[in-house]
C-alpha cells in the first residue's frame, strides 16, 4: 500500500494543495479574483501576523530606485524592470534562465490593511513590504452587560 | 543497517535546496557565470571548487515578525545549490567572484594553454 501511494506524487500535490488553500483562508489572502500566480517574477512569498501582513518579493539584481510599489484600493502591484548585462558579439550563451525585462505582480490585500502603514526595504534581492493591520480590526475584548 | 538509512533519510532531506537560475556565457576570456541569489547575505554564500566540481551554495535569511504565518510560498526551501562541472581548459584557481543585491557573478578564466592562438601558416 506504501509503495502504490508513492508511485502518484500526484496525490501528494494536490494533498499540498489543499493544505495550502487551508492556510491562505485561514488568513484571510485567498479568496480572491486575482488569485497569485506561481511562476512569475519576481518570485514571491506572502505571510502575515495578527499585526501585520508581510510580502516578500525576490528580486535579485535591481536597482530599487527603479522598483514601483503602489497600494490602491486594497490591491498590492510591485512593478519594475530588470537589465541584465548583455553578452558581447563573440561570447555563446550556453544557458539562459535569468529573467530580464519588465515585470509586474500584484496581490490581493486582506481587508483590514492600513495602507499608511507600509514599510519597504530592499536587502540581498529581496523586496520585503510589511504592511500593519488596523488597529480596529484586531480582536477585541467584548463585555457583556 | 536500519539505523543507516535512517541516517541517510535525513541527508536528504538537509539536502534540499532551490536550483537558482543562471546564465552562463563565454568568450576567449573564459566563463562568465550569473546566479540569482536573492535572500543570500553575503556571509551565507559558499563557493568552492573541489576537483572539476564548482559548487554554489547558499542560505536565504528573511527578515520576519515573530509568529508570523507563511499563506503563500513560492520560495518554500531557505537554501541554493547548484553544482556545475568545470572542463578542463577553465582555470579554477583564478576564479573572480562578485555579488551584489544577491545576484552573483563568477568569472572563470581559460587556462593560460587554452587561450586561442592564432597559428601560423609558413608557405614554404
Amino acid at each position: 500500500m506504501m509503495m502504490y501511494r508513492s508511485l502518484f506524487p500526484r496525490d501528494v500535490l494536490s494533498e499540498l494543495d489543499r493544505l495550502q488553500r487551508e492556510m491562505q483562508q485561514g488568513l484571510h489572502l485567498s479568496p480572491s479574483i486575482r488569485g497569485i500566480a506561481r511562476g512569475g517574477f519576481p518570485a514571491m512569498n506572502v505571510g502575515g501576523t495578527a499585526k501585520s501582513v508581510e510580502i516578500y518579493a525576490f528580486a535579485p539584481g535591481i536597482d530599487p530606485a527603479t522598483l514601483d510599489v503602489q497600494i490602491e484600493k486594497g490591491v498590492l502591484t510591485v512593478a519594475g524592470e530588470r537589465q541584465i548585462e548583455q553578452p558581447g558579439e563573440k561570447a555563446t550563451v550556453h544557458i539562459d534562465e535569468r529573467f530580464a525585462g519588465r515585470f509586474r505582480r500584484v496581490v490581493t490585500l486582506p481587508d483590514d490593511v492600513d495602507a499608511n502603514a507600509v514599510e519597504a526595504k530592499y536587502r540581498d534581492g529581496v523586496l520585503h513590504i510589511s504592511i500593519g493591520r488596523k488597529q480596529d480590526a484586531q480582536a477585541r475584548r467584548i463585555t457583556i452587560q | 543497517m536500519s539505523e543507516n538509512t535512517a541516517v541517510s533519510k535525513a541527508d536528504t532531506r538537509d539536502d534540499a535546496a532551490l536550483q537558482p537560475p543562471v546564465d552562463v556565457i563565454e568568450d576567449a576570456a573564459g566563463i562568465t557565470l550569473y546566479a540569482d541569489l536573492a535572500g543570500v547575505a553575503k556571509d551565507k554564500l559558499h563557493l568552492h571548487v573541489e576537483g572539476d566540481a564548482l559548487t554554489i551554495e547558499g542560505e536565504i535569511d528573511l527578515e520576519m515578525p515573530e509568529g508570523m504565518e507563511n499563506s503563500h510560498a513560492e520560495v518554500g526551501l531557505a537554501r541554493y545549490r547548484r553544482v556545475f562541472t568545470l572542463s578542463k581548459e577553465l582555470d579554477a584557481s583564478k576564479v573572480g567572484a562578485e555579488f551584489k543585491n544577491g545576484v552573483l557573478k563568477l568569472t572563470i578564466p581559460k587556462a593560460e594553454h587554452a587561450q586561442p592562438r592564432k597559428v601560423q601558416v609558413r608557405v614554404l
